[in-house]
């Protein structure tokens, strides 16, 4: 993966953040230029692809809603390294295919960095600080599932494969 | 060889599983026994998953559908929604659907659909409300949920069990609320990620089965998987007032006296005092004294948390022969049509109305700022809710605290956040 830039958000990120109730009727569209707008308000708009979100821990806690997935992958947000996890938006994140990597490390990394990702080895390098960061390798189960694209074409593959 | 001891989860986990016991870590995969979807995250969203599947619901007998979260609707595009909702039922074959009956996670027990040793998944963060009951119910997003609905089985990470123990016995004014949001300020928000809680102690025992509910409803804020309670004769006699026939060794679904916990904590509820939880976290709770005069625009009593028939009593002892400041707002949204009539037929509602409460339907409303009753720019709310999380109410600059049906009650009669006990000392001079 090349370079991305870093956006560095606290704990405790939540979903209501990520995706805002008052946008959820409305398309991924609309939700997405409100995602994390109470932290950042400009985040939407200057968010290149590719850029990995950091954060301590418990990112993405709160409601089961997957719009909090979807709307980063509107945006076409890189990854999103933390401390740790929320369980649901963890499992979300995995079934959408947005690369999440649990790293102890995280919050080494200042807004800016230049980072480069290989979430499947689960190695990350600060090209600015000029060191590389140990993540939690992601389980083999699930590196199928996001190597298939998601829980979606994981399922498609093995239902086809059934019938077969 | 004997089994081994066995949490609760891991009971119910292997039960799923159709093993004999299963250990804490194991990533098995389970037969789900009950799936519940609501219009948000439901048939809108797992509908395109499974007709890009090319396959329809694994067994619509065992789905529940509620219509809770855009009720009624305000808008053409929430009107779709509901609309939506209804043709995928009746196109699915789903009979159980309780369309703007209430709350899911209230409509669901009240409906029967619960009941000890079940493997159950809901649409919903809130999910872990099951937990009251011995279910193990859990919250998975919307793709999760449409794998579900196409296989009925699920893989899951067998979770270690935190048990959370409360000793000794609730004072006056002191409810499951105020437990839940000490607890959140003293663990935080993140101490049941990836793990089973477990409610338990002398404390617990004594509570309700809809106190029950408000722990297992808001162990989803201390991260939980499940929130679980094991059930005892409350349990079952609460079930079979609610037409569910439990069988008879029931009692096998508690923890055994030497199964492995990751961590125990215990509280002690004789000291508890009521609790307000400050914006934008569960978990920045203190006692009420810390808040009192905290002034505020709107006052809530809503939600799957803090507005189920006994928490609409507890606002009526409140208000009971009182009226609500001019000051404030109050609004009430009973957590089902099944709450609102008991709430009428026993003469709570014509307090609260009386009390110049303005009653809402029941839904998810304010609560997550889908429905009516949202903030405005700068605006301060305090509510029974769940959550209080930035801009969740409505206006991102819009304000939440946190607290019981009590306190807020109490709070909408003084203009300003208030200690209830003064209010249920005086009832009681
Ligand atoms: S009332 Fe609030 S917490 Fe409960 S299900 Fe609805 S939105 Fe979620």
């Amino acid at each position: 993966m090349s370079d991305a830039r870093a956006w560095c958000f606290g704990d405790d990120v939540d979903t209501d953040i990520l995706a805002p109730g008052l946008y959820m009727k409305g398309g991924i569209e609309s939700l997405a230029a409100h995602c994390l707008e109470t932290l950042d308000p400009d985040f939407a708009a200057d968010l290149q692809p590719g850029d990995i979100i950091v954060a301590g821990c418990n990112f993405g806690m709160g409601s089961s809603r997957e719009q909090a997935v979807m709307a980063l992958n509107h945006l076409n947000v890189g990854a999103v390294v933390a401390e740790s996890f929320a369980r649901i938006f963890f499992r979300n994140a995995i079934n959408l295919a947005l690369p999440v990597v649990t790293c102890a490390e995280a919050r080494s990394i200042a807004p800016g960095d230049r980072l480069c990702l290989d979430p499947a080895r689960g190695v990350l390098e600060n090209r600015t600080q000029h060191r590389v960061l140990a993540c939690e390798p992601i389980p083999a189960h699930l590196l199928v599932m996001i190597a298939d694209g998601g829980l979606l074409p994981h399922l498609k593959k093995k239902l086809k494969a059934r019938v077969a | 060889m004997t089994r081994p001891a066995q949490t609760l989860a891991e009971k119910l986990c292997a039960r799923a599983a159709g093993q004999e016991s299963v250990e804490a870590g194991k990533i098995v995969t389970v037969s789900v026994d009950l799936a519940m979807i609501h219009d948000s995250g439901g048939p809108r969203r797992v509908a395109p998953m499974l007709q890009e599947l090319g396959v329809s619901v694994w067994d619509p007998d065992r789905i529940v559908l509620v219509s809770d979260h855009y009720v009624p609707a305000v808008d053409s595009g929430t009107a779709e929604i509901l609309n939506f909702t209804r043709k995928w039922a009746r196109e699915n074959g789903v009979t159980a659907f309780h369309d703007m009956q209430g709350i899911c996670h209230v409509v669901l027990p009240e409906r029967g659909h619960l009941k000890p040793g079940l493997f159950v998944v809901g649409g919903d963060s809130h999910s872990t409300t099951g937990g009251a009951f011995g279910a193990f119910m859990i919250g998975i997003g919307a793709t999760e949920m449409a794998g579900v609905l196409a296989t009925g089985e699920i893989w899951i990470k067998v979770p270690p069990t935190v048990r959370l123990e409360w000793r000794g016995a609730l004072g006056p004014g002191v409810v499951a609320k105020d437990m839940m949001l000490a607890m959140c300020a003293a663990l935080g928000m993140d101490v049941g990620n990836y793990k089973a809680i477990e409610f338990g102690g002398s404390a617990v025992d004594a509570l309700d089965m809809e106190a029950r509910m408000t722990l297992s409803n808001m162990a989803a804020e201390l991260g939980g998987k499940v929130g679980l309670v094991a059930p005892d004769e409350n349990t079952i006699e609460w079930l079979s007032a609610h037409g569910v026939a439990v069988e008879s060794d029931w009692l096998r679904w508690r923890s055994d006296d030497d199964s492995l916990l990751e961590a125990r904590h215990v509280f002690d509820a004789d000291v508890l005092m009521p609790q307000v939880a400050a914006p934008h976290s569960p978990a920045n709770a203190d006692d009420v004294l810390s808040f009192r005069g905290t002034m505020f625009h709107q006052a809530y009593i809503g939600a799957c948390t803090g507005a189920k028939l006994t928490d609409l009593h507890m606002a009526a002892e409140v208000l009971r022969g009182r009226t609500i400041s001019n000051d404030v707002r109050l609004l009430v949204a009973p957590a089902s049509t099944r709450t609102t009539a008991a709430a009428a037929a026993d003469g709570t509602l014509a307090i609260l109305t009386e009390a110049g409460a303005i009653m809402m339907p029941s839904g998810c409303g304010a609560c997550a700022g889908y429905g009516a009753g949202v903030l405005a720019e700068g605006e301060v709310c305090l509510s029974s809710t769940a959550r209080n999380f930035k801009g969740r109410m409505g206006h991102p600059t819009s304000q939440v605290y946190l607290a019981s049906p009590y306190t807020v009650a109490a709070s909408a009669v003084a203009g300003k956040i208030a200690d209830p006990r003064e209010f249920l000392l005086e009832i009681a001079a």
